[in-house]
């Protein structure tokens, strides 16, 4: 098991298959709420959805309705478990703290570069503290 | 973090319990941050209390309250209860909306829809908020000076506010600029500090751009070059008039998170290369020359399919009274064969109306409408498969949030497809 220390931006505990993507999200027009699916043109995890795993990514881009996109999938229970992420910006703090769901950043590793699609993943948004479990093949 | 004696209090519940609560969702954000304070903001732009249909219900279903407040107190400010909201504070503006109250069939909407935006917008009103509905702020009434602490919503206004006008402002998002509107309150963070202000890329730009298009895609390569950092452009480029600043800092915005940008010897902050990078190195110089150009301009075509054109938007962002005549030029004495959709705010529409820009439009078969775009209405004319537009980041959104195919073009190209039903726009 890998451990990567950072800072809780929302706390709380939850763990999951991680889904992993080094491109930033767009929120508004980038996401389907209704569903937690990637919708953007080119984006490589288009047609995937982030509902029920542990989202792991660089951070936010695009249109300031990301908070809004991110909270309206609490209501459609379509959220991620937890989100993992490098970049700081309004965007993703406020998103995740309207998502309620458990956030780390500011890891002493690289997220991307340590954790793939699939691996088992928990985060502790208290604590700061990310624990990964590689997937067997 | 620091609070000040007025923060405390209102975290403490001396001004009411929503003004708490709207405290509490700005100590979580701030925090999250990494904010140590707050600057006070007496201008907020943001979408407070509107809800589609889809949360009226909601809340309605799970909260037995779908009203104003409740949509307010619930969702915008992430409370446990449904509170009594008093009006904001300060020079308060609602961004651009659902539809346009005229033209709501046209939308696809329904009357029940339509209805409970009017209640909405009732609501806003007697609760002191400006009722601007336009993504373009700062043309229709709130024109912030240079150093003034806003807090905005909406990525074209954001960059358009921090890079051309001076003034200081994140991207916000509906929930914070809700809670600053009762506050007056907003986390000290990023774009409010000089630091945060400096450019970080150097863009050598190498290429003349001078139509709106060019800029356009000069903004759309830049924001995918650099993500969310802050670019300093010099080489081949002058002034732009506020039209260009707008295309260029919607596409930057899009194809990026681009919140702020330098242009030497043009934008406030950038009377020298040394100025606009505070005296550091650019960690990065990108070039930007005919070949990057013509790249720009395949992947903005990218989606581009059928030559047979149904469809042409314009006014994203809302179109300034400068694109209204421009429009009603090439269109005066002529009948479209295609729809034709034209967006702005209800103020520059007024302008456009008694201008008799509006009829011209109207009289060749367009249709001009406030309040909202295709993207955010998710609406174009029934069967439309193939759109012409004029903005990168319409293009941007667009194919993406409603099936269709779309070409990008000058705003003479999507007139031209408007008038023959054929794109027949190239790089020139």
């Amino acid at each position: 098991m890998i451990v990567l220390h950072g800072r809780g931006i929302v706390g709380g505990c939850a763990e999951g298959e991680a889904l992993v993507t080094r491109e930033t999200i767009s929120g508004w027009g980038g996401i389907d709420p209704m569903t937690g699916t990637v919708i953007e043109t080119r984006h490589e995890l288009r047609g995937q959805s982030f509902k029920d795993k542990i989202l792991v990514f660089p951070g936010a881009k695009g249109s300031s309705g990301w908070s809004n996109a991110f909270h309206m999938t609490r209501l459609t229970k379509s959220a991620p478990l937890a989100m993992v992420f490098n970049q700081m910006t309004t965007k993703i703090a406020l998103g995740a703290v309207v998502t309620r769901v458990p956030a780390v950043t500011e890891l002493d590793q690289d997220p991307l570069s340590v954790i793939e699609t699939g691996d088992w993943v928990k985060v502790d948004g208290d604590r700061g503290v990310v624990e990964v479990t590689k997937k067997r093949f | 973090m620091f609070l000040t004696g007025d923060e405390k209090a209102m975290l403490d519940g001396a001004g009411g319990v929503a003004k708490q609560k709207a405290m509490e969702l700005l100590v979580r954000y701030a925090q999250a941050l990494g904010a140590e304070r707050f600057v006070d903001t007496k201008n907020i732009a943001g979408v407070p209390g509107s809800s589609t249909l889809f949360l009226q219900k909601y809340f309605e279903e799970h909260a037995g309250d779908g009203s104003f407040e409740a949509v307010f107190s619930l969702y915008d400010l992430d409370a446990g209860e449904v509170m009594a909201v008093p009006e904001a504070s300060g020079n308060c503006c609602h961004l651009q909306g659902g539809m346009d109250l005229a033209h709501w069939a046209d939308l696809g909407m329904s009357r029940e829809a339509m209805q409970h935006q009017q209640a909405d917008e009732a609501a806003l009103a007697r609760h002191g908020v400006r009722i601007m509905k336009t993504c373009t702020p700062y043309l229709a009434g709130n024109l912030p000076v240079k150093g003034e602490h806003c807090a905005w919503m909406e990525s074209s206004a954001v960059v358009y506010c921090n890079s051309v006008i001076g003034a200081r402002t994140n991207t916000e998002g509906r929930e914070s600029t809700s809670a600053a509107m009762l506050t007056g309150k907003i986390p000290d963070w990023g774009f409010h500090r000089d630091e945060h202000r400096r450019a970080t890329h150097l863009i050598e730009v190498e290429t003349p751009v001078e139509s709106v298009m060019d800029w356009g895609m000069l903004g759309y390569f830049i924001g995918g070059a650099v993500e969310e950092d802050i670019p300093v452009l010099s080489g081949a480029i002058r002034q732009a008039d506020p039209l260009r600043h707008k295309h260029f800092g919607a596409a930057a915005a899009s194809s990026g998170g681009v919140e702020m940008y330098h242009i030497v010897g043009v934008t406030p902050e950038a009377a020298s290369l040394e100025m606009a990078l505070g005296g550091r190195k650019p960690v990065a110089t990108i070039k930007y020359g005919p070949e990057e150009r013509r790249r720009v301009y395949e992947t903005l075509n990218a989606n581009g399919r059928d030559a047979n054109v149904d469809y042409v938007m314009l006014g994203c962002p809302h179109a300034s009274i400068e694109q209204f005549r421009e429009v009603a030029q090439l269109l005066d004495g002529k009948k479209i064969k295609t729809h034709l959709w034209m967006f702005t705010s209800r103020a520059v529409k007024t302008v456009a109306d008694m201008s008799g820009f509006t009829k011209k439009i109207e009289d060749a078969g367009g249709l001009v409408m406030t309040d909202t775009c295709s993207a955010i209405a998710r609406a174009v004319p029934k069967g439309t498969k193939i759109v012409a537009l004029d903005s990168a980041k319409q293009t941007h959104y667009l194919p993406a949030m409603v099936d269709v195919g779309a070409w990008f073009g000058t705003t003479e190209d999507c007139i031209h497809a408007a008038i023959t039903g054929r794109w027949a726009g190239e790089l020139r």
